[in-house]
């Protein structure tokens, strides 16, 4: 059966068992390795997309729940890696193996659409779903504050 | 300034690159810079290359390098090293894997040793290049090679200024005779512009844009993917197995038995559902039946295990280290103090579970793997796939963490057996509980140590007793005879000076895998030896800071010990008390902390680098939390200041994991724990600032991924008493335990 849902701005149609998580027909499926795997139990949030602009946890999620939605994966944040989250990604040199970036990235993008000026704690509640082994999270929080100011047009020092 | 020679003797390869003229310049790097280690390598092979600094007419610099990337920064620190004697622009240079070749020995990846070992024969490498390109472009001009400088990728020569590109000059370059290494001029360490500079990784654009492939983004046409069904019982074996549920499975296309492997790929066996898709495969299994024979392990326990520990600590051990009379000392000693620390069995954790892609054909074989040992699973494709080495290509791909976990070659065997079977590529992807509950664990270990203090508060005896599950006794060859000083590490090379130490060791049994988790043997010395010498400070009503100076005594080099060793790495006590005091200086020390609030220091030496730590906490009777973590580094020259100050934080955070949250337990010869509900990792919320100090230094760059690790518990637990006055000796610590 097929499910149609948009996939980074566009219309995108995959014939699956309606019950295959999102994860799985992004990776396998259409072969988009930008989202990873880490826990199959939406713990580790390794996994995150939006759906609809919200941070969704794509191993646990049915592909059959997403038609007619859209769907943003890392991917689609860019074409050439300039969203400013991934720019401040960059100045800070947050990640180290990488793995579990795609997810904090896609979680600090939905936080901030949400929360364009987060406190710490706003920090705390939106990225805490979010693992990292290697430990950069003192990284990802001066990243989201960073983006945060370049988002809202100040230009903060280096 | 370059040290002797890590190789005696080393050659040049000159050879064109595909489709284009090239200076190529082979050379060797020796994973650790032990001398007598680089010798033995030597006589192994007749072409002692693993890493290669090709440029060419475009002015591209590619330094192809045999280390695996894992997100220690190698990727980025060891062409810091090469353009800067190759004296070319930071830009231009850019990185490829190497190649896995059976002739290449050592490539290996682990043991904080990259930078270390390539510190010098990358700039060696660098040098001849630099200078082979000179007198090049010396010879063109007809001018003598001492007016001619090389910067920025350029030869330059006289005023007005000329210059050739190095591109323009790499095809001369090839057919002059090569320099002695031993003898090329090395860069002055005043005139560095790149290395000790804080450097933008080159792997971040990839990494924050999903276009970083890691070894389970692996995706060949027509490949099927793979999951194992494994006897959760350590060591246990299919008994038997019904297909049918699992084949009907949507996606599913096959199912078959894989065997246990060799000891040296240590696999366990299972049976194999391949299909079309990962989550086909997950399902699939969901829907195998299997019928096992569980073995002898099954008695095993983690209250078993204890039982051991404690009958075994009821009589002496075998002895590694007698000097002096430790017993006599203790005996007669009108104080002493004594404690007990244990340690459990912990989890690698890699955030990208094991995986690995193999192709097996008739006359060849293909892999992608994320490994820190690319020959290990290059020689056990070939042996499942019954061809020469050769002709097994490995492509190393980037890792989701390594931590020692990617060395082990058992998730390559499985990978290599599925696909001799199916004749397809296959994926062998490990789900996280598999990942969980399959691992190579660092060991669990209980310990009692054992001080008396002289009048003059010095330390009159130390005595450190072990009993673990040992890594050597998985691995080596002596098995159980194995006395185990590898697992005290430096432990057994206490700085305290002490004329009376005894160090004993007992083998407990346990069918658990064991192997190196990051720091190995450290994480446990390190909490053991710092939290007891913060015990005797305590004891003796003294500063923990000044009692250690004391302790540690004059500046002097203590060689490691360790028997037969040719040790040329001795502990510096002056640099292990300059990281304690910058550590302390740093964290304000003398400053008083506020009631319910206490700060502990530790600091070891590991990996031939001294890191000290001091942790602030707030604590009470029924609750703890670490509010800072100041960490005081001295590793050396520091390639890229910021790499290596991300690695500190990256270890500390691990550390403080297994400090704080869970411990992997046994149960009916099973690991209990599965996903990060019962295995949890600290998050966003949970994590303490951590603040790096380096010591600035111009000694050859030492290991940095895992010397943090050891000094992280025992500042904690230092920092608890003195806020609590209560001990916490056994990991890892809940706030149950302040009761």
């Amino acid at each position: 059966m097929a499910i149609s849902f948009t996939l980074n701005g566009k219309s995108q149609s995959v014939d699956v068992s309606p019950d295959m998580p999102v994860l799985w027909v992004l990776r396998d499926t259409l072969q988009m390795t930008g989202t990873k795997f880490g826990c199959g139990m939406a713990l580790c949030g390794a996994c995150t997309v939006h759906i609809n602009g919200a941070a969704t946890r794509s191993c646990i999620t049915p592909i059959s729940s997403v038609a007619g939605k859209k769907v943003t994966t890392i991917e689609g944040l860019s074409a050439d890696g300039s969203h400013p989250v991934q720019r401040a990604w960059i100045e800070e040199d947050v990640p180290q193996c990488g793995y579990c970036q795609s997810g904090q990235i896609m979680s600090a993008v939905a936080l901030l659409t949400k929360k364009p000026n987060p406190t710490d704690a706003d920090i705390d509640d939106a990225m805490s779903g979010n693992i990292c082994r290697c430990g950069t999270y003192q990284r990802i929080r001066k990243a989201i504050h960073r983006a945060a100011s370049e988002m809202a047009g100040k230009h903060s020092a280096a | 300034m370059a040290t002797a020679p890590l190789v005696n003797r080393r050659d040049f390869l000159k050879k064109t690159a595909a489709g284009g003229t090239a200076l190529v310049v082979g050379f060797h790097l020796s994973p650790r810079a032990f001398a007598d280690q680089a010798k033995d390598q030597e006589e192994k092979t007749p072409n002692p290359f693993d890493a290669w600094v090709r440029i060419t007419p475009d002015d591209r610099v590619t330094l192809v390098l045999g280390k695996s990337e894992m997100g220690q920064g190698v990727w980025t620190a060891l062409p810091m090293i090469l353009a800067e004697e190759l004296s070319v622009d930071w830009k231009q240079v850019h990185v490829e894997q190497a190649p896995t070749n059976p002739k290449i020995y050592d490539l290996g990846t682990g043991g904080s040793g990259s930078v270390a070992g390539s510190w010098l024969p990358l700039r060696q490498a660098g040098a001849a290049a630099r200078e082979m390109l000179i007198a090049a472009a010396a010879k063109r001009w007809e001018v003598g090679t001492d007016t001619c400088k090389a910067k920025n990728g350029l030869v330059v020569h006289g005023h007005p200024e000329r210059s050739y590109r190095f591109g323009e000059l790499v095809v001369d370059a090839s057919k002059l005779p090569v320099p002695n290494l031993n003898k090329v001029p090395l860069k002055n360490a005043d005139d560095f512009t790149i290395v000790g500079r804080d450097t933008h990784r080159l792997d971040t654009a990839a990494k924050s844009s999903g276009k970083a492939q890691f070894g389970i983004d692996s995706r060949v046409p027509g490949m099927l993917y793979a999951v194992i069904a494994r006897c959760p019982v350590f060591e246990g074996k299919v008994a038997s197995f019904d297909a049918s549920k699992a084949k009907a499975v949507a996606g599913v296309r096959d199912v078959f038995e894989i065997k246990t492997s060799g000891r040296g790929a240590s696999t366990t066996g299972g049976v194999a559902v391949l299909a079309d898709n990962s989550w086909a495969a997950i399902e699939g299994r969901k829907a195998l039946e299997v019928k096992w024979d569980e073995g002898t392990a099954a008695n095993e326990s983690s209250e078993e295990l204890r039982k051991q520990f404690l009958a075994n600590a009821s009589k002496p051990g075998g002895v590694l280290r007698n000097e002096g009379d430790a017993d006599a000392m203790l005996r007669a000693a009108s104080k002493k103090w004594e404690a007990i620390y244990e340690l459990p069995f912990a989890a690698h954790v890699c955030m990208e579970p094991m995986n690995a892609t193999v192709h097996i054909r008739p006359d060849s074989a293909e892999a992608w793997v994320p490994s820190q040992g690319p020959q290990w699973a290059q020689a056990v494709i070939a042996e499942a796939a019954k061809l020469p080495p050769e002709k097994v290509t490995v492509h190393t791909t980037l890792m989701g963490g390594g931590f020692g976990r990617r060395y082990q070659a058992d998730f390559v065997m499985e990978a290599a057996q599925v696909a001799k079977i199916s004749g397809k590529p296959v994926m062998v992807l490990w789900t996280r509980e598999d990942d969980m509950q399959h691992d190579f664990y660092r060991p669990a270990s209980y310990h009692r140590l054992e001080g008396a203090l002289d009048g003059e508060g010095k330390l009159a005896a130390w005595k450190h007793f072990q009993t673990s599950t040992s890594i050597a006794a998985k691995w080596s060859q002596k098995g159980a005879d194995d006395p185990g000083l590898g697992e005290f590490g430096t432990g057994a090379t206490i700085p305290y000076a002490t004329p009376n130490v005894r160090i004993e060791y007992t083998l407990a049994h346990s069918s658990a895998p064991r192997a190196w988790w990051r720091s190995v043997e450290h994480s446990s010395s390190g909490f053991v030896v710092e939290s007891f010498v913060d015990e005797l400070a305590h004891a003796a009503g003294q500063d923990p800071l000044e009692f250690r100076l004391k302790l540690i005594g004059d500046s002097r080099k203590i060689p490691q010990f360790g028997e037969g060793r040719e040790d040329n790495h001795p502990l510096d006590t002056s640099r292990l008390k300059g990281v304690l005091r910058l550590a302390a200086e740093k964290t304000g020390w003398d400053k008083p902390l506020p009631k319910g609030q206490g700060r502990g220091i530790a600091g070891f030496y590991s990996f031939r680098s001294y890191v000290a730590a001091v942790a602030e906490v707030s604590a009470s009777s029924s609750a703890f939390k670490v509010n800072r973590i100041v960490c005081a580094v001295d590793c050396g020259r520091a390639v890229n200041p910021n790499g290596v100050r991300a690695q500190v934080e990256s270890a500390a955070i691990y550390a403080l994991t297994a400090t704080v949250k869970d411990s992997i337990s046994v149960d009916r010869g099973r690991v209990v724990e599965a996903n990060f509900n019962d295995y949890a990792m600290i998050r966003m919320n949970e994590a303490p600032p951590i603040e790096v100090y380096l010591v600035p230094s111009a000694e050859a760059p030492t290991g940095i991924g895992e010397p943090t690790v050891p000094v992280i518990a025992p500042a904690i637990c230092n920092a608890i008493f003195r806020a609590t006055g209560k001990r916490l000796r056994r990991l890892p610590i809940h706030n149950e335990d302040l009761a």
